[in-house]
């Protein structure tokens, strides 16, 4: 145990060196402060950020956006994924549709979204929505289709409704790789989320970096991109201890 | 023959939308600057290629996504080996790229364009970063499982640490390098395409929000479905390679 708070010290003084080293090449004026500030400037970024109260409203549009398109996404997800995934005829005339969209990049969808509601939150909403389906939908597909095959005879024999198998059989067992499409779901949801905001110039994070950006306003871009890794990172780990919750019985398992 | 009904039968799902929603614009006489027939998407589509903007604009994203896939790949390979066969160095550098490594690329976008300005390589930097990542994981993980008897037969060879790695340990680790690398090319396109979409002005997603802004909905569904094509094709060339160069060695799905 004391091993595993050294090496985590030992990292965390590393990342401090790193940090270091950043503050001397910007006092060094090697680049010009206009385009790189110090992490000394960029936490006073933060700290002004915070007092007046900008970024927590970017940050509460920005995770709320991301989370709204989410939901979405994961419901529409798995509940069209599960009819896909059941039915053979429905992934032999459905599947190569699914394989032809999946590695379409999502932000391509963008502009038809503009064309379709405009400038608008619902615009930015319906994108991250649509964008962040996909690992979501591909993954429910993949899970209830490699359901263990004697599980369902086990049903059959049982004389259970196919509902109660749905729920009692194949959603658990899909429930892995559920968790994990919802896990790349939720990354591109926070991508398309500052990318519709760089776009529709609605308020939030993307959208207040990017003007900070085009004003030359260092500091503030710089603390906004911190922001955003804070984001990513805790929703990630939210999402990790999600996971380790549901599928706590997986593990007694082994 | 099995493979050919198989083809058919995913071709009749998109096949039908397309002549349901051909003959709901014939129907109406759809005259908008939103939506596009089929046929009318079909034809400034042949257009683009006629006058050869989208052949231009392919190259330059495909320039771009492979650049920065070659630039920060192989960075994220040489970092990946180091953590991977130094448990000394993976621990003292797992705070720092814990905490780089949630940075969404879309937000280096801005950072980026205040650098570089526009044009190639502020593009190719935010592909880079969003490449080096995937491969430095898959890479340090490839790397740390090689198995431990062929370290032992480097050691009775005394291998020192460069012949170890590029006789050794890259070989053995090169089947999940590569799927790391097919990984990162898939998050290549899509960035690029994303910084285009956004902000650079280059490429297919620039050429899109540009048929968009000029109220041509034709021409940017064209764009799309090009998109979606030349998406595919990368996935299934690299797929084919992968089968090809490494058969089912690598079928198993990376631990992510």
């Amino acid at each position: 145990m004391n091993v595993r708070i050294g090496w985590r010290l030992g990292s965390f003084a590393v990342g401090a060196v790193f940090i270091a080293t950043w503050q001397v090449l910007a006092n060094a004026h090697l680049i010009s402060p206009v385009y790189l500030p110090g992490p000394d400037r960029t936490w006073g970024a933060l700290v002004r950020g915070f007092a007046s109260g900008t970024f927590p409203d970017q940050l509460w549009n920005t995770v709320q956006r991301m989370l709204v398109g989410w939901l979405l996404a994961s419901l529409a997800g798995i509940v069209i994924g599960a009819c896909i995934g059941l039915s053979r005829p429905a992934r032999a005339y459905l599947g190569p549709t699914l394989e032809f969209l999946r590695p379409l990049p999502a932000s391509a969808v963008v502009p038809l979204g503009i064309v379709l509601f405009g400038l608008s939150d619902n615009m930015v909403l319906s994108v991250i929505a649509f964008g962040a389906l996909w690992p979501t939908l591909l993954a429910t597909v993949h899970g209830f289709a490699a359901v263990e095959p004697c599980l369902y005879e086990v049903s059959r024999a049982l004389g259970m409704s196919r509902l109660a198998v749905i729920w009692k059989i194949a959603l658990p067992s899909s429930l892995p790789d559920i968790l994990a499409g919802m896990r790349l779901s939720l990354t591109v949801s926070l991508i398309l989320a500052v990318v519709g905001e760089m776009l529709a110039s609605r308020p939030g994070l993307g959208s207040g970096i990017l003007i900070a950006a085009r004003t030359f306003h260092a500091p503030d871009l710089y603390a906004g991109v911190v922001l955003l890794g804070v984001l990513g990172y805790l929703t990630a780990q939210g999402l990790f201890a999600v996971e380790a919750r549901l599928l706590r019985w997986r593990l007694h398992q082994r | 023959m099995k493979r050919a009904a198989a083809v058919l039968r995913g071709a009749v799902f998109p096949l039908a939308l397309i002549a349901i929603a051909q003959i709901a614009a014939m129907a109406v006489r759809l005259q908008s600057d939103t939506l596009a027939s089929p046929a009318a998407v079909l034809a400034a589509g042949a257009g683009a290629f006629a006058d050869g903007s989208i052949l231009i604009a392919t190259a330059q994203t495909l320039g771009n996504a492979f650049g920065g896939l070659a630039l920060g790949g192989s960075a994220g390979l040489i970092c990946g080996v180091l953590l991977g066969s130094s448990i000394v160095a993976d621990r003292l550098m797992e705070f720092s790229v814990e905490s780089l490594r949630p940075i969404p690329s879309v937000a280096l976008i801005p950072v980026s364009m205040l650098t570089f300005g526009f044009g190639f390589r502020m593009e190719i930097a935010i592909v880079a970063f969003a490449a080096f990542w995937p491969v430095l994981i898959l890479t340090r993980s490839a790397v740390s499982g090689v198995d431990a008897g062929l370290l032992d037969v480097a050691r009775v060879l005394r291998l020192g640490p460069l012949a170890r790695t590029v006789k050794i340990i890259l070989p053995a680790a090169l089947p999940r390098i590569f799927v790391a690398f097919r990984l990162a090319a898939g998050i290549a396109l899509t960035v690029a395409v994303t910084v285009e979409v956004s902000t650079n002005p280059l490429g297919l997603g620039y050429n899109m929000m540009l048929a968009e802004q000029s109220l041509h909905p034709d021409l940017m569904l064209a764009y799309l479905l090009w998109i979606g094509i030349v998406g595919w094709a990368l996935n299934f060339t690299i797929n084919a390679a992968q089968r090809r160069f490494f058969g089912r060695s690598v079928q198993v799905r990376p631990v992510a």
